[in-house]
């Protein structure tokens, strides 16, 4: 059992000036998280602290942020493991924040709902379940991973300059869906993705691969889409096209 | 005032799916989900759901007959028959409806839908992708959501998230809409419909030990149930073998079903030395493994007197990273042991509410207009105990069936023109009034040492082993919890973003859920299914073979029971 100091940040756009980081002393117990420490705060410090979270397993999402130094799920981050004896936690940048840790998270998903994020068959299966070899399946592996925490889209240095870039977790839905055997939009994917705020955008600096609590190679499977939209181009047929 | 044909309250995989049925039908349909519909706690499921598809060598010849009565069986012959029949029935077109919307689930070596084997049937029948079945399946649900929110082609559909429903409009006995909390802005709404599905999930937080989401409070059954809607055999709480010592994350039974070994501290599969597990061993059924580790424990062979080990080091890298790698993950971050090198720490902890909501086997309670279906519900499929991979199954089935039905009542009229806009208003300004009044200036208590009390109560009184000296210990300090919880004050004020009045709210469901849940338990004198009595350790079917009802009152629940369908099999003694 040690005291650790959490430096939280804190700002109500509806109330505060500007933001501040606040402090808060809290006792950590075996296997604590920084989740049950911003527990811990909420219930007996200060309720009014404001964050997400559900699982608290890794696995739906909710609590991404900002601790010590680089984008983490508060609930999946042990005190213990940062090696600190301060806890400093931010929001996930550029996302409007509505109070403290709590995120507005609309820009996220209107980029997700724009990638058309849902498989278009082909022909109609009928009624039996259409088949997939092991192999087409295994293009899926990892890549359906993906919890939508939105840390890549934090992390990543080209959503602070460019709005309207999709980011990285709207490209690699796109990939999931583009590399489905049994989807059969494959050419309109790619013009989804095409364009200055799509997957050209991306600068290859591998933020969002690097802070992908899912270990998912975001980076290389935007890389992916860049080479077929490049193949795409200099295939015959479409130069015929233009 | 908002108006949508039918509101659907939960955005987990029942209440998607519902939706889902009523836009196909046509019906103008809203989501209302206190977190993104992505956030709910059907992403957390692993190991798979059932269907008799028959695509395992082993399981070619797999019948929804098989299904269901290993279904009933499974259930100690609480479950109603016709109920898990079509259960059952379902299954298959609803499983490759899910694939053809886009669940990658793994394959057979001939590109098939891959089935691995679950306890309480004697061979694969259970679907999955790799052990995040619920994340995939709730994804997919969730997209299919987006593609027909945008299309023009059905009738309109949104999704409200972040918005919490914190009571029902009910006029003259029937359900005509809800009262909305929106978090984000603060603001208190009524959205008037012509009928209400709750799809609410469960209510695992009122244990401190339990795989469930910290959302899944059992808010969403208390409000039917104080608004007068019975719950059901709610005395029946599946403990699931094998959850993370410490944290109690869930680590699937399919760990089991791939092979994976229960050891005590002396390194034996002690589940060969009970006459009810010696034969299925690891994939025996839940309530039955959950026991006899438990036994394990108190009798001195487990670890540190509280846990036992999971071995799936004997399974190989290749097996684990293949079908596995979500609980390795989890073991890793939570324990920091990898199962390819180190046995796992497991214990038993509460997993799943057999009981919930009353309703009938179209999902419709006994307040013309409002539907339940999904973990929230009872229909009953379940009964006394639920088999692994039935529960995902009963969220796609009874989630469309409920949308269904719902399609149908309001599509044939409901119950007529509802009352004027001045009901609703009411009902809007009584709740704002109250929300914003409820915990002010009464005492000092704070209301996260009441959930930390009743988390110990319900872990030490209404667990695995009960016996009526222990119920009714259970049973007084829940009732003191309720008196302390009108004298909470909180110090945060407003209803925009206020976490603080959020879980006090969330509470006040935890605790009336446990007072039906331990009181359901105590009045229950025999042992079946997930229920063990101590001191009425033998099913008993003359005097038990019932439903149990509960219905509010200002006092406390008011029991009464109905009957159980058993028109297809005889009960029978219990064997595997």
């Amino acid at each position: 059992m040690s005291d650790v100091t959490f430096k939280v940040f804190r700002y109500d756009p509806e109330t505060d000036d500007r933001s501040r980081f606040e402090e808060f002393t809290v006792r950590v117990s075996n296997g604590m998280t920084v989740l049950d420490g911003l527990y811990h705060i909420q219930e007996h410090l200060d309720g009014s602290l404001a964050f997400r979270s559900s699982c608290r397993a890794g696995v739906c999402g909710s609590c991404a942020m900002h601790i010590n130094g680089t984008y983490r799920l508060a609930c999946e981050t042990q005190i213990s493991a940062l090696n600190s004896n301060t806890v400093r936690v931010r929001p996930m940048a550029h996302l409007p924040v509505l109070k403290d840790l709590f995120v507005d998270m609309e820009p996220f998903w209107e980029k997700y709902k724009q990638i058309k994020p849902y498989l278009i068959p082909g022909k109609d299966p009928g009624e039996m379940e259409r088949f997939q070899t092991q192999d087409d399946r295994a293009h899926l592996d990892v890549i359906i991973d993906c919890i939508l925490c939105a840390a890549c889209y934090a992390s990543c240095t080209v959503n602070n300059y460019d709005e309207e870039y999709l980011g990285p977790a709207a490209l690699l839905k796109a990939q999931r869906f583009f590399s489905d055997s049994r989807d059969s939009a494959r050419d309109q994917r790619m013009e989804l993705v095409d364009g200055e705020h799509g997957v050209w955008r991306c600068h290859t600096i591998f933020n969002c691969q690097q802070v992908c609590p899912k270990d998912i190679d975001i980076t290389g499977s935007i890389a992916i889409m860049k080479r077929h939209l490049m193949a795409r181009r200099l295939s015959p047929s479409f130069k015929k096209e233009l | 005032m908002r108006t949508h044909q039918v509101v659907v309250v939960g955005g987990g995989l029942a209440g998607l799916r519902a939706a889902l049925e009523l836009n196909k039908r046509n019906v103008k349909v809203a989501v209302v989900s206190k977190v993104h519909p992505l956030r709910s706690h059907s992403v957390e499921a692993q190991g798979g759901i059932n269907a008799s598809l028959g695509n395992h060598p082993r399981g070619s010849h797999d019948t929804p007959e098989l299904h269901a009565f290993d279904t009933v069986k499974g259930s100690d012959y609480l479950a109603d028959q016709q109920a898990a029949m079509r259960l059952t029935e379902d299954a298959v077109m609803r499983i490759r409806e899910m694939e053809h919307w886009g669940v990658p689930f793994s394959r057979t070596a001939d590109g098939k839908i891959a089935q691995r084997p679950f306890g309480g049937a004697g061979f694969p029948r259970t679907c999955f992708a790799s052990d995040k079945t619920g994340h995939v399946l709730l994804h997919t649900l969730f997209e299919q959501c987006v593609k027909y929110e945008e299309a023009s082609e059905r009738g309109e559909m949104v999704v409200y998230d972040e918005q919490i429903v914190t009571g029902l409009v009910v006029h003259d006995g029937v359900c005509r809409g809800v009262v909305v909390w929106d978090f984000q802005t603060g603001e208190i709404d009524v959205i008037k419909s012509e009928a209400v599905v709750f799809a609410t999930g469960g209510a695992g937080r009122i244990f401190g030990k339990t795989t469930n989401a910290l959302i899944s409070t059992g808010l969403g059954m208390a409000i039917p149930y104080w608004a007068g809607v019975p719950i059901k055999d709610f005395e029946f709480v599946q403990f699931h073998p094998t959850t993370l010592f410490g944290t109690n994350i869930l680590m699937t039974e399919g760990a089991r079903g791939e092979g994976g070994f229960l050891l005590n501290n002396e390194g034996e599969r002690f589940l060969a030395n009970y006459d009810d597990s010696r034969k299925a061993m690891e994939v025996a059924p839940r309530d039955i493994v959950a026991r006899n580790m438990t036994r394990e424990i108190i009798e001195g062979r487990g670890f540190e007197d509280e846990y036992l080990h999971l071995d799936l080091r004997h399974l190989g890298r290749e097996k684990i990273l293949e079908r596995l790698p979500g609980i390795r993950d989890l073991a890793m971050k939570f324990v920091g042991v990898d199962p390819i090198e180190a046995p796992v720490p497991v214990q038993p902890g509460m997993h799943y509410t057999m009981g919930g909501i009353d309703t009938d086997e179209n999902g419709a309670s006994p307040i013309p207009g409002f539907y339940a279906a999904g973990e929230c519900a009872c229909v009953s499929v379940h009964g006394a105990n639920r088999l692994g991979g039935n529960s995902m199954l009963e969220t796609i089935v009874y989630g469309a069936i409920a949308g269904e039905a719902a399609a149908e009542y309001v599509l044939g009229g409901g119950s007529g023109g509802g009352p004027g806009d001045a009901v609703f208003e009411d009902t809007r300004s009584r709740e704002e009034a109250r929300l914003k009044g409820k915990f002010n200036g009464a005492g000092d208590e704070n209301p996260a040492d009441i959930k930390d009390e009743l988390e110990s109560t319900m872990n030490e009184k209404c667990w695995v082993f009960r016996d009526e000296e222990k119920l009714r210990a259970g049973i007084e300090k829940v009732e003191e919890l309720k008196n302390r919880y009108t004298q909470i004050t909180l110090n945060s004020q407003g209803l925009r973003l206020n976490f603080d009045l959020l879980w006090a709210l969330e509470l006040g469901g935890n605790l009336s859920m446990a007072e039906v849940m331990i009181k359901g338990a105590q009045r229950r004198k025999e042992s079946r299914g997930s229920q063990f009595r101590m001191d009425y350790p033998a099913r008993d079917d003359e005097n038990w073979l019932e439903h149990t009802l509960a219905y509010h009152t200002e006092e406390g629940p008011r029991f009464e029971s109905s009957g159980v369908d058993l028109s297809i099999w005889e009960p029978k003694e219990r064997k595997y």
